[in-house]
């Protein structure tokens, strides 16, 4: 029974606890980039999910093989591979979504939820445990970017999911659609979760992703 | 020639790479907070990003596509950029050591900085020969400066603020960004009266 606990516990951590984009601040570009519309939200969620539980599971299998001195390379290879293959089945079943993501979809080689994901848990856990914490991130992910991508959505277009649910006659916040917009209802719903934190007394300090590090270095 | 210009300069202010189009959204929160290291992140990008395009451009047009493999563009331009990026870290360690001492820190950053591997990619989607294609990587990481130290500024004057409990630290930082990109959306119709071409 605990051993089943703590398998449910990775899966809710990455949906909550460790929510990648929310509370670890990582995978920045595409939160903002993709989530103009709730479909293209949806199919960057899937495709992530299927590329993180694959290099999670893979890395995770080899964490014994790879050396140390490469692993980074080794990592990104790994993942290039899976996301090429994820490229190749969205072009052939859902060319729209595919033109709808662009280049953001190759990019999620770069996206350092995958990256991070692979350093700081794949490399350390078994492979079951590994393709559980993909399966809780992707979802965190999915479920943050279909939020996001619910307000622009709603307010730019009036509609969600393609069906128009705002009345013609109201006037639509178009720049909510658009650049300013994602930075706009990003910083307000972080803004939002960080007045959750507070009422429950769960503060946690936020650096950004990848380069947090490196400002501490130099 | 006026093409070559109208690409650079739409690079830098219609399609800016961080504040329109959302890549390398990572360094430009990260590093953005103090002003040497906003602008010596942007050095190692644009150096970086040119690098990378000058050497993309060629293996994908001669020997990726003729053999058609263009379905392994995505896995060959990570692990050219990578070892490029690793190549130049060496290459400045042992030759341009005041170089390496200012951008040492941002090069191993770079290989999963987005908007390196994004302009790769970009080029061949918007069909770029190869002087258009260098214009448009220059012109990128200049943009990607310009976003990077503009940003710096406006930067020092969010922290300075009070605002609610909630919005302190990032929440604020990325309402700044917004509007700071909403001012660039205003440059959108300069570029064609300029240049008199669509953007």
């Amino acid at each position: 029974m605990a051993e089943n606990k703590s398998k449910l516990s990775i899966v809710t951590n990455g949906i909550i606890k460790e929510n990648p984009v929310l509370r670890l601040v990582l995978g920045t570009c595409p939160t903002l980039a993709v989530t103009t519309a709730v479909s293209n939200a949806l199919g960057m969620g899937a495709a992530f999910t299927v590329v993180l539980i694959c290099s999670n599971i893979v890395i995770s299998a080899l964490r014994k093989v790879i050396p140390d001195k490469v692993h980074l390379p080794c990592y990104i290879a790994i993942i290039a591979t899976f996301v090429t293959l994820v490229q190749m089945v969205v072009q052939a079943y859902s060319p729209s979504l595919y033109t709808a993501l662009g280049v953001y979809l190759p990019l999620i080689v770069v996206n350092c939820i995958v990256l991070g994901r692979a350093e700081m848990f794949a490399c350390k856990n078994t492979v079951l445990d590994s393709a559980l914490d993909g399966v809780g991130m992707g979802i965190g992910f999915t479920l943050t970017l279909t939020a996001m991508a619910s307000i622009r959505e709603i307010l730019s277009a009036g509609s969600w999911l393609g069906i128009t649910i705002v009345p013609e006659s109201i006037d639509r916040f178009t720049i909510m659609g658009s650049a300013p917009g994602g930075f706009f209802t990003f910083g307000f719903l972080m803004a939002m979760v960080i007045l959750y934190e507070n009422r429950t007394n769960n503060k946690i300090k936020r650096s950004i992703g990848c380069a947090g590090n490196a400002e501490e270095e130099a | 020639m006026a093409n070559l210009f109208f690409i650079f300069f739409s690079m830098i202010l219609v399609n800016n790479y961080v504040l329109v189009k959302f890549l390398g959204i990572c360094p430009f929160l990260g590093v953005s907070k103090k002003l040497d290291s906003a602008f010596g992140m942007s050095c190692a990008v644009i150096f970086v990003m040119v690098l990378a395009t000058a050497v993309t451009w060629p293996l994908e047009t001669y020997i990726l596509d003729p053999n058609g493999l263009h379905y392994l563009q995505t896995i060959v331009f990570i692990l050219v950029i990578a070892v490029l990026v690793q190549f130049i870290e060496i290459f400045l360690h042992k030759y341009m050591v005041a170089l390496y001492n200012s951008l040492g820190v941002y090069l191993p950053l770079i290989t999963t900085n987005c908007c390196v591997l994004g302009v790769c990619i970009l080029n061949f989607t918007n069909g770029y020969n190869y002087l258009e294609a260098l214009f448009c990587a220059a012109g990128s990481g200049f943009g990607f400066m310009a976003a990077m130290v503009m940003f710096s500024g406006v930067r020092k004057r969010v922290d300075a603020a009070n605002p609610p409990e909630c919005f302190k630290g990032l929440p604020i930082t990325l309402v700044a960004a917004s509007i700071t990109s909403l001012s660039f959306m205003g440059f959108g119709g300069i570029m064609n009266s300029i240049f008199g071409i669509a953007a």
